[in-house]
């Protein structure tokens, strides 16, 4: 399978990169990792007339101050075992493709492609983290609540690129877990849901968060979930959790599980992880 | 058309490419580097795996041109025209390989984990994950990579 | 006499293969590395996106593409070709394109010749496809019945009304693929003038194929050269089926005045390469009290997909001399009816026929073992063929040569830890977990008769056509004049290592060292000493391949001793035996012919065409298998664990036990595959579903169990070398072993493959979990 022909450009910063995007229009896409717009170009899924290659633009690196900011075109690798990264996401990695695409794939690839079934944009929504977006109408901090909106749907408008991700820090007396489902390693999820839970010196919650993807088309946050858990331990109340989190998706079935199944499995996994971010 | 450079095996190598064209083809067909294979071209199976600026990538999921200026390693330049590698003799030790067409991507892959440094059993097979073998069970691979790491960490 | 004799013999030891050098290299020669023609152009194939069409195609914009060759359609196909025969008529012609009607998602309807791939590619999208839609059948039971056959041995009708207990039910086992890593690849060159084909092709054989490709194109057999590259990619018999685009692609290179390569990519071959039969199987099993197994009537219904192609009906008749399994059942019946639908045509595929008829045989013992209250391991030790009655021929007339199933069993209980898994397993269940023990007891039969597809047709058609039988090889051995030995092979292998062993077989024979024997595996039909039934399938290598080439080997041997009396040194080694029969022929013994090299073509014996009953000794050899695993499901999930598998092998004499183990991890991977994973699906419009390596799900490695294998050998008395196949055996056993065992655990009677988590998730509540 061979792509279709398009243009190509090598952006040398950013204000290249969007310049070029601008220029050509709206059949103009950015590449940054590829391990995604790659096999799509290869099946013809998509057929942009240009190239803007991002991965010389400038915009990889990490920087910890008070949060996490991560360059757009950061390798997916390069937050393994990097301390300062986030419990969850750490936690979460593993299940980010493979050892060798992880190589390559990048972090602001993985946000502004926004398939509902990933593990990233997931993180950043249970985390309450936020997006930099740079265009034509300059920079914008778009929290993750409000960026992710479909299936490969974002609020990224004509010609705006994801620059930077910003990450919290992980924080005293905060606990997380995450919980994944697929039908192999590294497979897209059947089902996953990531939790935080933030408690008093007395162990209640005093706030949670609790995002699930792959069953919605893209990740959300289980608010009454949420609420149930404040004031509890969190694990006396996760098999309550876990059967109100049930209730609150609702999955189209595939050719793999039913809409019950999914359901059912998310639910699981809502009190997995609430039990163990102990 | 736009002209590349880049180091291939240690070679440099200009050429003039499509931008559409895969770095796949490019080492195959127009370098003549066969040993890099290609199962499905959508970063599935694995086998395509090189290096790029010392790091395993999908070949299958880049564009010739965007390797311009980089250093691309394949299975070839391993051992060259010089003995076999201590990976390459565990793999025949272990029959870690059996119609071989995995095994240049797994190569890859599997040099840069050990360049990294002491895997355990279940990180050598999560590395693995990313690899499709049909011949052997994968067991005798993760044997034959494990087998190597038992050293002062290097490959 | 000679050399070999005095010391210990190759074969049989762990020899490191002689094919992994240039493998690690990257220096392998497979189809795409190679330009076996210059100047060929690149094929890219229009296919259809409807499974079930009357199709119109204009491919003018196309031909209007730069550096477009030409395009051929499915009229072109038609005009140039004929019809594929296949082992029974069916009301469906078959042509290496859709000729007017598609009848598969992925049916090819034109091939688009051009510069490269990506021009083809962009040239194949001009092509314009117009559908008028009919109704698809994808359900195999609500589709066209074209073959019916009956048989009936022993007295099953009274067998099962005297039976305590019947067991009654019907088994799916779904379609699956085993998927190697590489493609197919084609090279085709068409000479007009003098009206021959050369084709370069990653076939797999069996050869009988050649023929049918042959009598397509319209070719005598010399004039369609076939030859295999040095290297090929795995197949598991998904490379038998590549005959088919060998005739389009070389329909394209003759219509088109070029050469003409096409590499199949992989959502290509997800579509429409090859997947097993899938089969639905309704069995009726009588049981005495007391276990014994008295009687099995076996209702086949074979999805063969879109067209019956060639070896098809093969998958439902290739077991047919072991229908009662490792069992000493005597009544045994079976009906076999195949059923069109409108999905990928069926092929070889590992295992071919066996984990269809064992995923019904082997369920049918753990349900009757739960009802009649008997424990698994008992009800088969029970019924097991005793060894004392080797050879045994079974009711549908199949041959057993050698075996103690009962040893088999023992040791696969020992290996398992049997009993301590039943305490594991009781002992989970107490805590409130769900866990089950499965086993598995297989005959894995290898070497395939070349005559047991005649049973598609009654004794009366049998009769009046020419009959089949048999499984020959052929192989050639030459020494040169400074003693090295050349070997040629007809067995096309993709990594089972033929060569080194091969080179271990002549070695013994010659009296030398395995370096200094060179195997080559390509087959070229014009030099090669081929047969029919040359190529590698049926796992026939270790029986017939290696038997070849020690027959080969032992003419040269004779020769070289006679050379060596007549000059009064027995002990002359090989290189100076050589060196005078090259350099002095007139020294040699009167009437002794020069040159040192020989042709050996060499059978399995009792390979007889079926009888005037039916009957046939469906294969020449037969190993054993017992599997014993033991799974916990997660509750929540449904997620399937398999935390114990021991599996016991007896393949008879093992040429090289490194080999050995690996075609055993090998064929489980694809065993486990099916249980736990794999699943080639359809909508209800006969779209595919699994139509990337995305949705057709394989395992890797995180994935597979840990296995832990044992061989007995109880040798051969048929082959050459006392060695049986052992290639396939896994993919018969795993996948009814784990459901087995998931049955055991949910307290189920119907389940299907795969097991996956959601699917396992959905029988949860159906059963008494233990």
């Amino acid at each position: 399978m061979k792509p279709a022909p398009f243009g190509y450009v090598r952006a040398g910063s950013l204000d290249e990169a969007l310049a070029a995007l601008a220029e050509g229009g709206e059949d103009a896409k950015p590449i940054a990792g590829g391990q995604s717009l790659v096999p799509a170009l290869n099946l013809r899924l998509v057929r942009p007339t240009l190239l803007v290659d991002l991965n010389h633009a400038g915009l990889d690196g990490i920087a910890a101050n008070g949060t996490l900011t991560v360059g757009a075109t950061t390798r997916q690798a390069a937050l393994v075992g990097d301390e300062r990264v986030h419990p969850l996401v750490r936690e979460a990695l593993p299940f980010v493709g493979h050892f060798v695409t992880r190589n390559r794939g990048t972090v602001g690839g993985s946000i502004a492609h926004a398939d509902g079934a990933a593990e990233l944009p997931l993180c950043l929504v249970a985390l309450g983290g936020k997006v930099v977006v740079d265009g034509p109408s300059g920079r914008r901090v778009i929290a993750a609540d409000e960026f992710f909106i479909t299936h490969f749907t974002t609020a990224l408008g004509a010609g705006e690129l994801v620059v930077e991700t910003v990450w919290p820090l992980a924080a005293t007396g905060e606990s997380s877990a995450f919980e994944e489902l697929a039908l192999r390693a590294g497979d897209f999820a059947q089902s996953m849901v990531a939790v935080v839970l933030r408690r008093d010196a007395d162990g209640k919650v005093v706030d949670a968060s609790v995002a699930v993807g792959a069953v919605s088309d893209h990740p959300i946050r289980l608010r009454e979930v949420e609420t149930l858990l404040v004031g509890t331990s969190g694990a006396e109340a996760a098999a309550d959790a876990g059967s109100l989190a049930a209730t609150l998706v609702d999955p189209p079935g595939s050719i793999h599980a039913s809409a019950r199944y999914s359901r059912a499995l998310t639910g699981a996994l809502t009190t997995r992880a609430i039990e163990r971010a102990a | 058309m736009t002209e590349v450079e880049l180091t291939v095996n240690g070679r440099v190598v200009r050429e003039t490419v499509e931008p559409r064209l895969l770095l796949t083809d490019f080492l195959r067909h127009r370098l003549g580097l066969t040993g890099t294979h290609v199962g499905c071209e959508h970063g599935v199976c694995g086998a395509c795996t090189v290096l790029l600026d010392g790091v395993s990538v999908r070949g299958c999921c880049l564009l010739a041109i965007q390797a311009d200026g980089s250093r691309v390693e394949t299975v070839e330049s391993l051992a060259e025209s010089g003995p076999l590698t201590e990976l390459q003799e565990s793999f025949r030790r272990h029959h870690a390989l059996q119609c071989g067409f995995c095994t240049p991507g797994i190569l890859m892959a599997a040099t840069d984990l050990l360049s990294r440094g002491r895997p355990t059993r279940a990180e050598i097979a999560d590395m693995l994950s990313g690899h499709l073998c049909r011949c052997t069970g994968y067991t005798p691979i993760v044997d034959a990579i494990e087998a190597c790491v038992d050293r002062d960490g290097s490959a | 006499m000679g050399v070999a004799t005095e010391r210990e013999t190759w074969v049989g030891r762990s020899v490191l293969r002689v094919e992994d050098e240039a493998l690690l290299r990257g220096k392998g020669r497979f189809m795409d590395d190679l330009e076996p023609v210059p100047h060929a152009w690149h094929a890219a194939i229009v296919r259809s996106q409807v499974a079930h069409a009357r199709v119109a195609v204009d491919a003018s914009a196309a031909l209007d593409h730069p550096g477009v060759r030409g395009v051929l359609t499915g009229d072109d196909v038609a005009s140039l070709s004929r019809p594929f025969p296949a082992g029974i008529e069916s009301p469906v012609p078959h042509y290496a394109a859709a000729v007017g009607t598609a009848r598969y998602v992925g049916e090819p309807l034109a091939v688009v010749v051009a510069k490269d791939r990506y021009l083809a590619e962009d040239a194949a999208e001009l092509v314009a496809v117009d559908y008028e839609p009919l109704e698809p059948v994808v359900e195999p039971t609500a589709g066209e019945v074209i073959h019916e056959r009956s048989f009936h041995y022993g007295d099953v009708d009274d067998a099962l009304a005297r039976a305590d207990v019947v067991i009654r039910q019907t088994f799916r086992v779904p379609r699956f693929t085993c998927l190697p890593v590489e493609c197919y690849g084609v090279v085709c060159d068409w000479d007009e003038p003098a009206g021959r084909l050369t084709a370069w092709a990653n076939f797999q054989g069996p050869f009988t194929l050649h023929g049918v490709a042959a009598a397509a194109l319209g070719l005598r057999a010399d004039r369609f050269r076939l030859l295999t590259p040095p290297d090929s990619g795995g197949s598991f018999g998904i490379k038998a089926a590549i005959l088919p685009y060998v005739v389009l692609v070389g329909l394209a290179a003759r219509a088109l005045g070029v050469p003409v390569r096409w590499t199949e990519d992989r959502l290509e071959h997800l579509a429409a390469s090859a997947t097993a039969t899938g089969r639905v199987t309704e069995l009726e099993a009588g049981f005495t009290s007391d276990g014994e197994l008295v009687a099995l009537r076996y209702d086949a219904l074979e999805d063969v997909g879109a067209y019956v192609r060639a070896p098809e009906p093969a998958t439902l008749y290739r077991m047919h001399g072991s229908l009662a399994g490792a069992y000493r059942v005597r009544n045994v019946a079976a009906r076999n009816r195949i059923v069109l639908t409108n999905t990928i045509p069926s092929g070889l595929n590992r295992g071919f026929g066996g984990p269809q008829l064992y995923f019904g045989l082997e369920r049918v013992m753990a349900i009757a073992a739960r009802r009649l209250g008997i424990d698994p391991v008992e009800l088969a030790r029970r019924n097991l063929v005793p060894a004392d009655e080797m050879p045994y021929r079974t009711p549908s007339g199949g041959l057993y040569d050698s075996g103690d199933y009962a040893a088999c069993l023992d040791r696969a209980v020992e290996l398992a830890g049997h009993d301590e898994l039943r305490k594991r397993v009781e002992a989970a269940r107490e805590a409130g977990r769900i866990a089950g023990i499965g086993l598995a007891c297989v005959v894995e039969p290898s070497i395939s008769n070349m005559g047991y597809i005649t049973l598609a047709q009654t004794a009366v058609e049998r009769a009046a056509g020419l009959p089949k039988s048999g499984n020959a090889e052929g192989a050639s051995v030459a020494v040169d004049p400074l003693g090295g030995v050349t070997v040629r092979l007809g067995t096309t292998p993709q990594g089972q290592g033929h060569r080194t062993v091969v080179a271990q077989v002549v070695a013994d024979e010659l009296g030398c060292d395995p370096d200094d024997v060179t195997v080559l595996s390509e087959l070229d039909t014009a030099t090669t000493p081929w047969t029919v039934a040359s190529g590698n399938y049926s796992s026939r290598f270790s029986g017939v391949g290696a038997g070849a080439a020690q027959a080969a080997a032992r003419r040269v041997r004779v020769k070289m001793d006679a050379v060596r009396a007549h000059l009064g040194e027995l002990e002359l080694p090989l290189r100076k035996v050589a060196g005078t029969i090259h350099w002095h022929p007139e020294g040699l013994p009167d009437g002794m012919e020069p040159g040192l090299s020989a042709v050996a073509f060499y059978a399995v014996p009792n390979l007889d065409p079926p009888d005037a009953e039916d009957r046939v000794v469906s294969s020449g050899a037969h190993g054993f298998i017992v599997d014993i695993c033991a799974v916990e499901i997660d509750r929540a999930t449904g997620a399937v664990t398999v935390t114990d598998y021991a599996s016991v092998h007896d393949a008879g004499t093992l040429l090289n036990p490194l080999l050995a183990d690996g075609q055993v991890r090998g064929g489980f991977a694809h065993g486990v595959g099916a249980a736990l994973f794999e699943r080639h699906a359809y909508d209800d419009d006969g779209n595919l579903m699994t139509a990337s390596l995305v949705d057709y799900v394989t395992p890797t490695a995180p994935d597979l169990p840990a296995l832990v294998v044992d061989h007995l050998e109880s040798p051969s008395p048929f082959t050459a070398l006392g060695a049986k196949g052992l290639g396939e055996g896994a993919t018969m056993s795993a996948p009814v072993a784990i459901a087995n065992a998931v049955a055991d655990a949910l307290g189920v009677d119907d389940l299907e493959l795969p097991l996956t988590a959601p699917r396992v998730w959905e029988l949860l509540g159906d059963g008494d979990e233990g």
